[in-house]
Formats: structure tokens, sequence, C-alpha cells
């Protein structure tokens, strides 16, 4: 079948009429690239453009496709409290990530960028977070706070008072998250950063010491610009990353309590795929969509076009 | 002074940032080896008992490692298949000059500027569909689909660094595209392919996710859906737990011993160079 779908392609090529030579390698090219081709369209492109079709529908999932109802499901989900308070959720994991996570993966970076002994097993204790699972990072820190036999509760003990239950308090519960968040991913944008610096040529560093600049001088007015491109990056990755938070919600406290953890992606579960609403979770997912693409080609567009 | 001043300051805040990173791993592996009594009142330091019977009950039981087992048959799948189709549409990409190809290849990288969750009910519905929901592959399939664009973008890369002239040579040879691919273009490459499977393999043992929606039967769980079940059956039994989410980050360090180099050049290839 894939010989007759490249064959097909290139006849019509050939019946444009137009000079062009149809090497061999078109034909091999497709069939190599065929595989690819159909589990992408059927399981990426196809579900996403059915999301944007189903949006308009009231369906339960059953039988045939439900009820046209327009627009009514955004509008539904635009004025409900929770989508709020989910996207504004979703808000402090970014500005925590970039305030909190990045600058302190960065000091630590160039802490560990060169060689000097013991370097690998710090690397390798602020990496271990990163490459463990959201759910085992969650299901420990639901322990740590946890109100009667958490660490958190314990160490409060020792300066003798109460801590309140984190993860079941409506106003705390989210700080509580956002730490965790910190916890989890800067290990990440270390190693990225580990990279960059790594990759900064020593002449320059050397120059540096040389015109008597001191050490913050050095890392302020040397280091840090010259490795723009890839704290744009790591910018970048928090903001893609922050918008699907979901794999910690769930283990920490399930978007709970009163809502007031849920995030984008944990909002479109407990909304949409737990109740089997096909046309509002789709819809949820439509302006998720909307708003990872428009994010990716505005900041590459803007901010990363030199890079 | 500054420069002698250094290392010490260093190692201060190291050894500082280093134990506020790993409490949260020893009170786990720790907590694995109390009783629930002394949790409550010793959270922190070491078991004044060590209890080996939380360890000692999972180990010996059935569910722990049919949970391993699903994960690893859904990793195992999805590394193998994503590494044979993407360097297949990362060979035509890199190799062969066609018409369509630098369209072909904006569309296949579209899946790095969503996440899953975006069409995740449509998927739902047409693994529905295929017969594939409750079965592996309906993990598999979604999840080799999806890291397709990062695998293809990483061995394009790696492919087109490969030196011409080994083409040119076989040409003249008379050798196929595909003996070419086989023989030639994929043993240059293993430290690419190495890369691209063990981040693959990452991402598949520890998705959550696609298999909670996918997946409904206890004996079919990956363990981070059975890791979840089993602290929703064992609410507030903690030391228990803590045992079972210590075993199940095992296979995690592991890993990361002994693939490290691979794991750090799969996080930062082309990050750097921009």
């Amino acid at each position: 079948m894939a010989m007759a779908i490249a064959e097909k392609i290139g006849a019509l090529y050939t019946r444009a009429n137009k000079p062009l030579r149809l090497s061999r390698g078109t034909t091999t090219a497709l069939i190599f690239i065929l595989p690819a081709l159909l589990l992408f369209t059927t399981l990426v492109i196809l579900p996403m453009a059915e999301a944007a079709s189903f949006s308009f529908y009231e369906w339960g999932g059953y039988g045939d496709v439900g009820q046209f109802v327009g627009l009514k499901n955004y509008q539904r989900m635009f004025s409900h409290p929770v989508f709020s308070r989910a996207l504004f959720n979703n808000f402090l994991i970014i500005v925590v990530s970039i305030l909190v996570a990045l600058p302190l993966a960065f000091l630590l970076a160039v802490l560990v960028a060169d060689k000097f002994k013991g370097v690998s097993f710090f690397r390798a204790i602020f990496f271990i977070p990163y490459i463990l699972a959201d759910v085992a990072a969650g299901l420990i820190w639901r322990f740590l706070y946890d109100g009667q036999y958490g660490v958190v509760q314990f160490v409060a003990g020792l300066f003798g008072f109460t801590a309140p239950y984190l993860l079941a308090d409506r106003d705390l519960a989210m700080y509580a998250v956002l730490a965790v968040v910190v916890w989890k991913y800067f290990g990440l944008h270390m190693i990225i950063y580990i990279a960059g610096l790594q990759s900064i040529p020593r002449e320059v560093l050397e120059a540096a010491r040389i015109d008597g600049a001191s050490w913050w001088d050095t890392l302020i007015r040397v280091i840090v610009p010259m490795m723009g491109p890839t704290i744009r990056l790591t910018v970048f990755f928090s903001i893609i990353g922050s918008l699907q938070f979901f794999d910690l919600i769930m283990p920490l406290t399930g978007g709970g309590p009163q809502n007031s953890t849920q995030t984008l992606v944990s909002y479109l579960y407990n909304f949409g795929i737990v109740r089997l609403n096909i046309g509002f979770g789709s819809a949820v997912g439509v302006f998720l969509f909307l708003v990872c693409v428009v994010f990716a080609f505005s900041y590459r567009r803007l901010l990363m076009a030199k890079d | 002074m500054r420069v002698n001043a250094f290392p010490v300051i260093r190692y201060a805040v190291l050894i500082l940032a280093a134990v506020l990173v790993a409490i949260p791993f020893v009170t786990t592996l720790l907590g694995g080896f109390k009783s629930l009594g002394e949790l409550r009142v010793n959270p922190l330091g070491l078991p004044q008992v060590w209890e080996l019977k939380n360890y000692a009950s999972i180990l010996g039981g059935p569910r722990l490692w049919q949970y391993l087992i699903n994960s690893l048959v859904i990793a195992g799948l999805t590394v193998a298949l994503t590494l044979v189709v993407s360097s297949m549409a990362a060979f035509a990409f890199a190799q062969i000059k066609f018409f369509g190809s630098g369209w072909l290849l904006n569309y296949l990288l579209l899946g790095l500027l969503f996440p899953v969750a975006t069409g995740i009910l449509p998927l739902f519905i047409k693994l529905r569909d295929l017969g594939l929901l409750d079965t592996y592959w309906g993990v598999v399939l979604p999840q080799v689909a999806f890291g397709l664009g990062f695998a293809i973008l990483l061995m394009r890369q790696a492919f087109l660094a490969l030196p011409g002239e080994l083409w040119e040579s076989a040409q003249v040879d008379g050798c196929s595209y595909l003996r070419f691919f086989l023989q030639v273009t994929l043993p240059l490459s293993l430290p690419i392919l190495s890369t691209v499977g063990v981040i693959t393999l990452i991402n598949s043992w520890n998705n959550y996710l696609l298999p909670l929606v996918v997946i409904n039967s206890d004996a079919n769980y990956p363990w981070p859906l059975g890791i979840m079940q089993y602290r929703g059956e064992y609410g507030t039994e903690w030391s228990l737990i803590l045992a079972f989410v210590t075993l199940t980050i095992v296979p995690a360090v592991l890993l990361y011993v002994f693939a490290q180099k691979y794991i750090i050049a799969g996080l930062t290839g082309g990050a750097v160079k921009g």
C-alpha cells in the first residue's frame, strides 16, 4: 500500500506537466517517512482537529456525536470561576519557575560547571528530582506535608507551634504545590545551563580575571550576557512545561481543596475526561492548544529569532 | 583573598543545597523502615527499630512486580517502535533530496508545539473505536506518535553531520538507499540512537496522563497508576506507601547512574547550539 500511495503522488507530479525530475529518491523517501506520517496524522493531528469540531457539540461520548451547541462550551468555560482559578494557577507556576527555579538553577550550575572533587555527586543530587516520575515526587511531598505524619509538621513542632495541614488549606495549598515545582524542575534547567557554561571560551573568563573583575562582576557582566540564548531557551521550556502541568497535581491534591489547585490540564481532566464531557473537555483542549501554539510562535519570533 | 575563599563558600552552599534537595528522598527511604507509630513521632531521623516488613511484604507480593512488568513492556515497545519509525523518517529527511521535504518535516515537528492533553478526548474516542482501550498498544502508539517530533529532530541533526562522501562512494558502488541506511547510517549513529532511546524510555516510564485515560484494569496498570491505586487503598499507612515509592524510584536512579551521558545529551542536545 505504501508503494501505491507513493506512486500515486509521483503520478500527480508527472501529470502536472512540469519539468520536475522525479528521482528514485522521492519514492524511497516517502516510503521511509510513511510510518511516521501515518502514526502522527492519526494519533496527533486528527484528534486535535476533532477536538476543534467536538468543542461545538454537547456529547457524552457514546452513540452519534451529540447536539450542536455552537460556542456554548466556550462560554461555559470562560464564565466558570474554577477555569479562571486554573488559568491563574498556571500563571503562578510560570512566575515561580522563572523567578525562583531558573535563578536557583543558574547559581547552582555556575557552582558545579567546572571539575572539582565531588562535582558529579552534587550534580546527581540536584538532577535526580527531575528524572523522578512526577507521581512519585507528588506522593513523597504529600507525605512531607501530611498534617499528622509529615516532616513539615514535625519541624514546626520542634519550634513549638503547629503547622497547618498545607495541602488541605484552600489558601495555602497552591503555595505548597509551587515549592514542589521548584524542587522538581530546577535540575533540568541546571543541566542545560551547565552545558551552556561549558561552551563559554576559557579565554573570555581569563581576560575578565586579568582585568581584575571580581567573581560577581564576571558573573553578571560576562557570563549572564553570554548565556542569553540558553536562558531564553530555558524560559521557553519553563513556560511550555508549566502550561501542561498535571502529573504532580494529582498525587498532591487532585486539584483540591475546593478546586484551589486546579491547572488547565487538571481542569480538563476533572471536568472533561472524568465526566466524559467530550464537547466541554475538547473546548478546554482547544484553548490549551491555542495558548501553546500562539506562545511558541510569538516567543520564537520575538525573542529567539537571533539565537 | 576572594579567590581562596571561593572553594569554601562553594562547598558550603552546595552542601546546604544538597541536604535540602535530598531530605525528601532520605525521609522516604527511611520511612519505609519505620513502623507507623514511629513515623509519627520521628519522621526525619534514623529508625530506632529497623522494620523490614514493609519492604518485605511489597517485594514478596505480586503487585509491584506486575506494575513494573507492565511499565517495562510498554516502555520497551515504545522505545523500539520510536527508534524504527523515527530513524527511517530522519534518514529520508537528512540524506534524500526530494520534493516537499521541508514541508513534511515541519508538519511532523508540529507535535512539539502542543501537549498530549489538548486532543486527549478525541484520542480516547479513537482508541476506543480501534479497540485499543485497556491494552498496552493503546498507550504505546500515541506515545510513539507524540515522541516522533523530538526523535526525528535529534536524529536528523546527527545524520546530517555524517560526512557526505560516504553516500557518494556508496552510490558509485551501486548501493541502494535501504542498504545504505541499514549498513552505514545506523551503525554510525549508535550514540544518537541511544540518546533518543533513553529519553523515550524515561518519558514512557514516567508517563501518567495517557495510561490514566487509556488503561482501566489494575492488571494492566503501569507503575504510576499502580502506585496511585496503592495509595488509595492504604490511605494513611504511610510507612507502607513510602516503601512502595522507594522501590519504584530505584529503577530511575539506576538508569541515571548507567545512562547519565545519554540523558544529559538528550536534554541539552540542540539546546546549546540554539
